[in-house]
Formats: C-alpha cells, structure tokens, sequence
C-alpha cells in the first residue's frame, strides 16, 4: 500500500511537470500581444511597451525563447514563487486570495450532489419505475438539459432578486449562507449526474447474487441496503465525484462570474482574457496538483469499497 | 480486512490535506458584510492605483476620491481651478502654478510645489513604466527622460519658487495646457509614497495617500473592495457622505442585479443586456448624462479599395444611424455627425454636412460612381458587444448600396490592431475613443494627426496637421477653437473615419442614495452624493 502510494506520488511529479510544460507552450504559442490586451482599446506608448518586454521577457520568441522562458518560470516554481502576473501582482497572493472561497464553494456544490444526489438516487433504484423514480428522471433530465449560464442568471433573478430569498451576489468574503445559493446552482449539474449513477447502480446490485443470498439468509432489508448494497454502489459514484471535485474548482468561471466571487475560475478567465501567460500557468499547475491528488484519493477509496482490490 | 483499514487511514488524510491545502490564507474573515452606513459603488478590478500609472476608469474613480485635481471643468465643461490658487501665462510657453495654501496630505504632510514635481518627474521618466508617461511629453526635457537609459532623472521644465508656486516650462507654446492639468496623471504624491528620491514604495499602490475629501480606510482588497472614509481636514468641499465603499466586480450583470436588490447603491454603467428592462426596473433611478464616448469606423486609408473619400462618403450615407441608436442601443447613445464630441467648447452639429444624412439613393449613385468595392468588409473586436450593431450597418450597406457587405469579428481588440498595423486587409474597422480632457485637441491630435498616437488607419493632411499644430499654439481660447474648428472641416472634406454614436453615462442607483450624479470622465461625483432620508 505504501509502495503504492509512493509510486503514485513520484508519477505525479512526473505528470506535473509535463502538464506545466504543455500549458506552457500553448500559452506562448496562442500569444498575440499581451501588452496591448493588456491595455484594452488604449493605445500603448514606446515606454511602456518597452517597460513590460523587458520585465517579462517578451521579447524572448521562437524555440530558443520559449526555453529560456521556461526553464525560468520553473526555476522560480522550484523556489516557491509563481511569479507575477502581468498586471504585477504576485500570483501566489491572487491564488491565496481565490482559493478559499473557491474551494468553499465547490465543498458546498459537492455536498449538494451527495446529500441530495446520492440520497434520492438510492430511493430512486430501490422504488424503480414508481412516482419518485420517474419524476426524478424528468428533474435531472431538465438540469442536465438547462446550461449553467442560463440557470445561474435565473436563479439569481428569481431567487435573488424578486423573491429575496438569497442575495443576489457574494463577493470575496462570503457567508455560508450567501454562497449556498452559487453553491447549489454549481452542484446541481453533478446531483443530475450522481443521481442517475447512484440509481443504475443500486439497482442493478438490487438484483445481485449476494443481496438474494443475504435476503435469504434472513438479513433485514435495511441492513442489506446500507451495508451490502451501497457499499457495492458506490464505486461508480465515487470515481464520479473525485473527478467532479477537480471541475467544480476549475470550472465555476460562470457562475463565480454571476455571483460575483472573485475565485479561481473568475481569475483563469481573466488570465484568458488577457493574455497573461503566468497568470494562467500558475492556476493550471495548481490545478493539475487537485487532480492529481483527487485521482489519487478515489483510487485509495476503491479498495476501502471493495476488498477485492488490493494494491501492491 | 486490514488492508481496508490501512487504506482507509491513508485516505482520510490525503483528502483533508488536500483541503487545507486549498485553505492556506482563508482564515482573516474580515469585516463579512458590508457596512451599512457606507455608500457602495460598482468598479472593476483597478489595474494601478498611482496617479500617474492609472488611465482606466475604475482606477481614476477611485483616485478621485483620495485626491484633488489643480483644476476641475464646470458644467460648460471649462476648467476652474480647485487645488490651484491660479494657473496663468503671458505666452502659452511658460506657466506659473500657484497652489491654495491649507491643503494636507492624509498623514498630515503639507502639500507643497515639491510634491507635484516628485509625482511628474516620475511619471515622466520611461524606466518607470508608467501608463500615462505620455501626458508629460508636452514639458521641456521630457525627451531626456526617455529610453532605456535616459540621460536625466528630472524634467527640466519643472522649477519650483517657493513652496506653494513652481512653473512649468513647455517644449512648445499650448493654449491647452490649463485644461489638461485635470486629468489624474497631474495628482501629487507626498514624500511617504517614495522610499528614495524617484523610487515609489511598493507598498504606497496598496494604499495611496493623496490630498483629496476623502483618505484609505484599510488597503486595497484585490478582487473584493476598497474603503475610503471622508478626511476632515480637507480644506475643499465637504462630502455628504462619511464612508464610501468600490465594490469590486467582474460582472455588470451582477453588480445590475445588486442594485435591484438594494444590495449595492450605484452602478455607473447599465449592463446592455439589461439595457430594454432598466428604465421599467428603476423607475426615476435610471439615468442618463453627457459623456466623450466617440464610436467611429475607420478606414485603412493605404487600401485601394478605401482611398477614395467619395467611397467613404457613400457607405457613410448609407447608414442609417438613428436607426441603430433606436434599435441596437435603445437610445443609450446618440448618433455621431461631427469629428468630435458633442461635451467640448467649440463642438458644432452635423460637420459631416451631407455625408452624415441618410441618403440611399444618393449613397448608391456616388458610390457606384467612386468605383467602390464589391464586398465591404467591417472588422470588429468580438469581446466588446459590438455584433449588433455591425449585423445592422452590414444589412444596411446590403440593401442601401447593392453590394455584399460582411462583418468579421476578431477575437480581440489587441488581435485586430496587430492586423491593421501589418496592414493585413481588413476592411473597415470599429474604433472608438474616449478623451483624457475636455478640448477639442484631444481628439484632432491623437486621432487623425499624421503622428497621432490612436491613428492606426494612415490618414495623414498636412493642412490638418498645420492646423491643429496652429490651434494648440495660438494666444486666446477663441483663436485656438477657430483654428481647430478649421481642421475638423478639412475632416469632413477627407472624411477619414465615419462618425457613428456619441456615448452617454447610462447609470443607476439604489433606494437609499440620491443626488448621483456623473462626469464626463465615467466617474461617480463623490462630494456630491447623498445618502437618502
């Protein structure tokens, strides 16, 4: 077990930097003139064009370049400093400053899709074909069909706005309460989708040789649902969830834009727009290290699943 | 079975490490909600808080809240001085500033000449990297100030007399030079803000000191908010208001759905998206006053296709702006007939004369008579909104001028300006222009002189250049206005851009705030809004 999580931990490093490096080149090969993106439809005085090419070594172009600038970038990675962006900023304050709100916000959209996602599809594939098992397909296939960029708007109309339930926005330093709104909006696509896992699951186990072996043995059907056949059906919906925590931090760019919190997506969407090469680099690697170590984590829950695996 | 264990107590702290690593800084909190006693008002991110590196509006809204300009305009949009006692010249060339006596920084420095020769001297020089570097090259000895290793550290054209009146010395004699000391780039920085002579503290940025009605409360919060609190001592016009909060957003949409929530107080630009619905979901909140906001599209004039003005003439009369304004816009901009804008001394209506009306049948003949290309092609920046309004102009040269007409979108601003100065084909071009201060010679100059800084389409008159050159240098306000007046005519003879909108502030505010009112410059007046009942 150790030994495997050594291995994986040394192939992370490996991955890490090999996704740098990708990242890396994309960004210097779509690299048009940040200086000008920079300044938006102002025009760009000789001083201050040379200013910032000489401070970010924009000059530095072709194969020889994007080394040079590189291998300088992942030199200071190595000493802990990402940088600055080009705004000036360093990029280790912006990333402190946006990942907790961001992470908050995902923990809470998580927490949607397994209290509400993982409760109602167990009840949906214990009950199929029956009232609840059928209006819960209709609802999910209307989550799954709306995009995020019409429901987030919406229920921050209607929610927000007409019935003042929710304020409307939540700003950099939220409450629970103010993001549970975004919160909900972001975990709705993933409670569709774990929903509709958890029920195929449970209920094809439902049908298993060993749940019929454990009702004939004279178990009572609660404990046969909850030890036997959850257990069983989790590991679809766990490999689900890990994946979805690494998209909920990287991909709420719409709805941290809606509710105006100022989190990691809102910043890579700037670094986009910009052209800020570092800016976005930074959050990317940052990025991959969650994936990486939640990939890692589900991989180590299969074997808490499912005793049939066995790392070695 | 104890594998599973094992694994178990693997996984836990693998996850919650993963979490705290995620936490890192999240524990400060700070104050939460806002204040409610503060007036909150919607900016974007500033890029710099420093007087001479901030260009964009959300930076210099802020600014104008710490400080104080020498000057201000009046509702005819002419200078009268505030922190100035009095700016006067015999020739034009050299100025004398006299400050007002009883201005004091925010940690209680009194502001002196020294300070606003601190501030430009740094603006001024190149290695500084400031953005508004420009705004001095009208002073003696800025060209010493430039390139990588400048041959001075000071403009020479700066003397001070004693410590409440210095002069200011200029390359070239200009009328304008008065007006144009109201722009921020002309603020002064007190000797804290430098930590050597020349060198600015990192940290001042963070939390800038000026002489303004109102001072930093705490620093600056990236992404989230800066407070400022009224200054007391701030010798001007008292604010109504105690503190004021910029809440930062990265959305209109949001900060437009804050302020229907009464969550946020003002919100200077209404969302277009929320454009048809504002005036039903505000009621009398919803406003609109003068800004300089010029949308025009230009013409690479090195391209056959475009050469003849007769062509430009043509397509510019067979565009039906009042159309548009009414439909794209709602009303939320005004047609464009003239080369400047309508909030300058010396703007005259419709000095596009007959190529500003809309006249199809006119347009067609002259067109087909200039030889004016078979497909006209409208290039625009596809991040800015700007789809609707050349979907509508490309429909109309289509029905207007009989000829295929398409509307290219490139991804951005900077995308479309690296292509036009390659002097890749095109077509025309979307620009626009917004002034840094009120004279006419702020768009003659940087727009359509052979050298001006925002000239990407290649016009070039030497008639024009001589007189605009001949206004900025004449004695009298009038003489310069006659001249410049004189030049704009020659625009409409040459017709090397086609007017389309003049800009409004289009704004809205909450419940518990009146007296908003905005400035030419898309700014928030912060002395005179009131909090309501």
């Amino acid at each position: 077990m150790f030994r495997y999580i050594l291995r994986r931990l040394l192939q992370m490093v490996l991955a890490f930097f090999g996704t740098t490096l990708i990242v890396y080149a994309l960004m210097f090969a779509g690299q048009g003139d940040p200086i000008q993106a920079l300044a938006g439809e102002r025009p760009v005085t000789e001083a201050q064009r040379a200013y910032l090419t000489e401070k970010y070594h924009l000059d530095a172009t072709g194969v020889g370049g994007f080394f040079y600038r590189y291998f300088d970038y992942v030199r200071s990675l190595l000493q802990g400093d990402l940088g600055q962006s080009l705004t000036g900023r360093q990029i280790g304050d912006i990333l402190q400053a946006a990942w907790p709100v961001t992470l908050k916000l995902a923990l809470i959209a998580l927490a949607v899709a397994i209290i509400f996602g993982v409760t109602a599809g167990v009840v949906a594939g214990i009950r199929r074909a029956s009232i609840f098992d059928n209006s819960t397909l209709v609802l999910t296939l209307l989550v799954l069909g709306i995009p995020t960029i019409v429901l987030a708007p919406l229920a921050q109309y209607l929610l927000g706005v007409k019935w003042q339930l929710f304020p409307p926005t939540a700003g950099s330093q939220p409450t629970f309460y103010a993001l549970l709104l975004p919160g909900i909006v972001l975990g709705s696509l993933s409670l569709a989708t774990a929903l509709r896992l958890t029920r195929t699951s449970v209920a094809e186990n439902l049908r298993a040789d060993y749940v019929r072996t454990a009702r004939s043995k004279g178990l009572v059907k609660r404990r046969i649902v909850t030890v036997h056949v959850l257990r069983n059906s989790l590991i679809p919906v766990v490999t689900f969830l890990g994946v979805e925590l690494g998209n909920l931090m990287s991909g709420a760019i719409i709805t941290e834009g809606v509710f105006n919190i100022p989190g990691v997506g809102f910043n890579l969407f700037r670094g986009i727009r910009t052209e800020d090469g570092p800016l976005v680099v930074g959050i990317v690697s940052v990025l991959v290290v969650v994936y990486l170590v939640s990939n890692l984590v589900v991989d180590v829950l299969y074997a808490v699943l499912d005793p049939r695996i066995r790392y070695e | 079975m104890r594998v599973r264990r094992l694994a178990a107590w693997t996984a836990l702290p693998l996850a919650v490490t993963l979490g705290l690593a995620a936490c890192g800084s999240g524990g400060d909190g700070g104050s939460g909600g806002s204040d409610s006693s503060a007036v909150s008002i919607q900016i974007g991110e500033p890029k710099h808080l420093v007087p001479t590196n901030t260009t964009e509006t959300s930076g210099s809204q802020v600014l104008a809240g710490l400080f104080s300009p020498l000057v201000d305009y009046d509702a005819q949009n002419k200078p009268y001085e505030v922190a100035a006692e009095s700016i006067t010249s015999s020739d034009n060339k050299v100025w004398t500033i006299k400050l007002k006596d009883g201005f004091t920084f925010h940690n209680g420095e009194k502001v002196t000449s020294e300070d606003y020769i601190n501030a430009w001297n740094y603006g001024a020089y190149a290695p500084n990297g400031q953005d508004s570097n420009y705004f001095f090259e009208k002073i003696a000895g800025y060209t010493d100030l430039q390139g990588e290793k400048p041959k001075a550290k000071e403009l020479s054209g700066l003397k001070k007399v004693d410590d409440l009146t210095f002069t200011v010395t200029l390359a070239e004699p200009y009328i304008d030079f008065r007006t144009m000391l109201g722009y921020n780039a002309f603020y002064p920085m007190p000797d804290a803000a430098f930590s050597a002579p020349g060198v600015l503290k990192d940290s001042y940025e963070q939390a800038p000191i000026g002489q303004g009605p109102f001072k930093m409360k705490g620093a600056w919060q990236h992404d989230s908010k800066i407070d400022i609190e009224r200054y007391d001592a701030y010798p001007g016009e008292k604010p109504k208001v105690q503190n004021i909060e910029f809440r930062i957003y990265q959305q209109l949409t949001a900060a437009y759905a804050d302020v229907l929530a009464d969550n946020l107080d003002v919100l200077p630009t209404i969302p277009t998206e929320s454009l048809s619905t504002a005036p039903t979901d505000l009621g009398d909140r919803f406003k609109t006053s003068p800004m300089s906001s010029f949308q025009f599209l230009a013409f690479p004039t090195f391209d056959k296709d475009y050469s003849n003005p007769d062509v430009r003439k043509a397509i510019s009369m067979a565009i039906d702006r009042d159309e548009i304004t009414k439909s794209v816009f709602k009303d939320s901009q005004q047609p464009a007939r003239s080369f400047v804008s309508p909030v300058l001394p010396g703007y005259r209506d419709n000095t596009a004369g007959k190529a500003g009306e809309f006249n199809p049948t006119e347009a067609k003949k002259l067109y087909q008579a200039a030889g004016g290309p078979a497909k006209i092609v409208i290039s625009y920046n596809g991040d800015g909104g700007h789809k609707d309004w050349v979907d509508a102009t490309v429909n109309q040269l289509k029905a207007n001028l009989g000829v295929d007409a398409v509307g290219v979108a490139e991804p951005k601003f900077a995308d479309l300006l690296t292509k036009v100065e390659k002097k890749t084909p095109v077509g025309a071009f979307r620009m626009g222009w917004v002034m840094d201060y009120p004279t006419m010679e702020d768009y003659l100059g940087p727009l359509y002189s052979t050298n001006g800084s925002s000239n990407y389409y290649g016009y070039s008159n030497p008639e024009f250049d001589r007189l605009v050159k001949e206004g900025s240098a004449a004695k009298t306000q009038d003489e310069a206005i006659a001249k410049y007046q004189q030049a704009e005519d020659i625009l409409a003879k040459d017709m090397p851009v086609i007017p389309l909108r003049f800009g409004e502030n289009v704004f809205g505010h909450s419940s518990k705030v009146k007296n908003v009112e905005m400035d030419l410059f898309q700014r928030v007046n912060l002395v005179k809004i009131e909090a309501a009942s």
